[in-house]
């Protein structure tokens, strides 16, 4: 059950974020980032997040911003050394990084988002990421248990949208915004562009607008920031 | 860097990349950060397919001036094209292609490789990284790992080691590493050299080297 008309703004989709919610949110180094909610998120103000995404930006940029605006308590993501800020802060004691292998991690998501709990892999298997994971044996192999990962809302960036939802992304920017959508309680999208409904090929579509909550068109086309 | 340093790192993509250029089928080619990502420059082979785990399977050239897409970035986050024949695909998917075995061979740097084809690179412990990127699945995942790294470290010491004291990324993993002065091959427990370079020998080679490896008995010489 989603609601009919889901053409929102950023600040107005945002305010379904609480204190202490986890977010995840799209992208792979700046790019497929939703820019626009994220600065809409950062308005908020909403505190002790946990933030579920491949890295946190650059020190400033991006998502960067949440954790100089205080709202992170908790990083699960794959890469923060883009980010010197997520290394210091962690050191500080500030706030807790869960690392993922990246593709662990982009299945953990996938997995969500389909209702699969946990999965076995042979990834990070006897290395320190590993060492406190269930493991079991299969044909001769060992592998470790990774649970999958669901939140309560999610940032993504596409890149026409139709009045729908039904998304199309472009180029790397897919990277976690496909998986993402389909992982959240509640999915929020910043799009480039939003088209007729019936005028994009079926064929061609990424994300089926079952998987989204709200478009947000986004107002400063810059991929730049 | 030095202009004798970025001399060695062109020797190590090319003598990486010679082992591609003659091959009646294609393969799927993930390439890491550093050393790895000049491999490409060398490699002539339209068959090679460049896999970027962000999400490309056919990576073009580097990118420049009106090329330069900032939607379009390898995994090191640099400017890149598409080849012919290029698909874009998830970070699930990509990562399924490295998981599933679809990825025929990746090349990685690495800080250390020990006598077991053990392979440390992703963590310095109390260093300035916190990440580990793609290189766990990767070097589990892709069905041949070979490892393109100066033979030295910073200090002057091996990268070669007994056993390696620093985090392994994955145990008994390489299967070729590649350095400035040979090609060795990890081979049923065994460490063969089985290329070396014009401007070292066997005896300064393990002068400089702490595992165990035998010598070809056809030794033959990289190129430069």
């Amino acid at each position: 059950m989603r609601k009919i008309d889901k053409i929102s703004t950023a600040e107005r989709a945002m305010s379904v974020v609480k204190d202490g919610d986890t977010v995840m949110i799209g992208g792979f180094g700046l790019r497929g980032c939703p820019f626009e909610l994220i600065e809409a998120l950062v308005n908020t103000n909403k505190k002790d997040l946990t933030i579920i995404s491949n890295d946190l930006g650059n020190s400033g940029a991006g998502l960067g911003k949440l954790l100089t605006n205080k709202q992170v308590k908790k990083l699960i993501g794959n890469y923060y050394t883009w980010n010197p800020d997520v290394s210091n802060a962690y050191k500080r004691g500030e706030i807790d990084v869960q690392l993922i292998p990246q593709g662990t991690f982009a299945e953990a998501i996938r997995a969500g988002g389909v209702g699969i709990p946990g999965f076995y892999t042979m990834t990070s298997e006897g290395t320190t990421l590993g060492e406190t994971k269930d493991t079991r044996v299969f044909d001769g192999k060992r592998y470790v248990l990774e649970r999958s990962l669901r939140a309560d809302v999610a940032l993504i960036k596409g890149h026409k949208s139709d009045g729908l939802g039904n998304i199309l992304y472009y180029k790397v920017s897919r990277n976690f915004n496909p998986l993402m959508a389909m992982a959240a309680k509640i999915t929020i999208a910043q799009v480039e562009e939003i088209v007729k409904t019936g005028s994009m090929d079926p064929e061609c579509i990424v994300t089926p607008h079952v998987f989204i909550d709200y478009i947000v068109k986004e107002v400063d086309n810059n991929e730049c920031r | 860097m030095n202009v004798d340093d970025r001399v060695l790192e062109r020797r190590i993509a090319m003598n990486v990349a010679k082992l591609y250029h003659d091959l009646d089928y294609s393969i799927l080619m993930n390439l890491g950060i550093g050393i790895p990502s000049q491999v490409s420059n060398y490699i002539n082979n339209e068959y090679v397919y460049l896999h970027a785990e962000n999400g490309i399977v056919g990576v073009g050239p580097m990118a420049t001036g009106n090329n330069i897409d900032f939607q379009l970035i390898n995994a090191g986050r640099q400017p890149v094209t598409e080849c012919r024949g290029c698909v874009y695909v998830d970070s699930a998917m990509s990562f399924g292609l490295i998981r599933g075995g679809h990825v025929d061979v990746t090349v990685l740097g690495a800080f250390e490789v020990d006598q077991e084809g053990n392979v440390a690179n992703w963590i310095i412990p109390n260093g300035k990284q916190l990440g580990v990127g793609g290189a766990m699945d990767l070097i589990k995942g892709a069905k041949k790992v070979i490892i393109a790294m100066k033979h030295l470290n910073k200090n002057g010491k091996t990268k070669l080691v007994k056993k390696c004291s620093l985090p392994i990324t994955g145990y008994k993993e390489a299967d070729i590493v590649v350095t400035e002065k040979g090609m060795f091959y990890f081979e049923n427990g065994r460490i063969i050299l089985k290329e070396i370079a014009c401007d070292t020998t066997v005896e300064d080679i393990r002068i400089h080297t702490e595992v165990d490896f035998e010598v070809a008995e056809d030794l033959k010489q990289m190129i430069d």
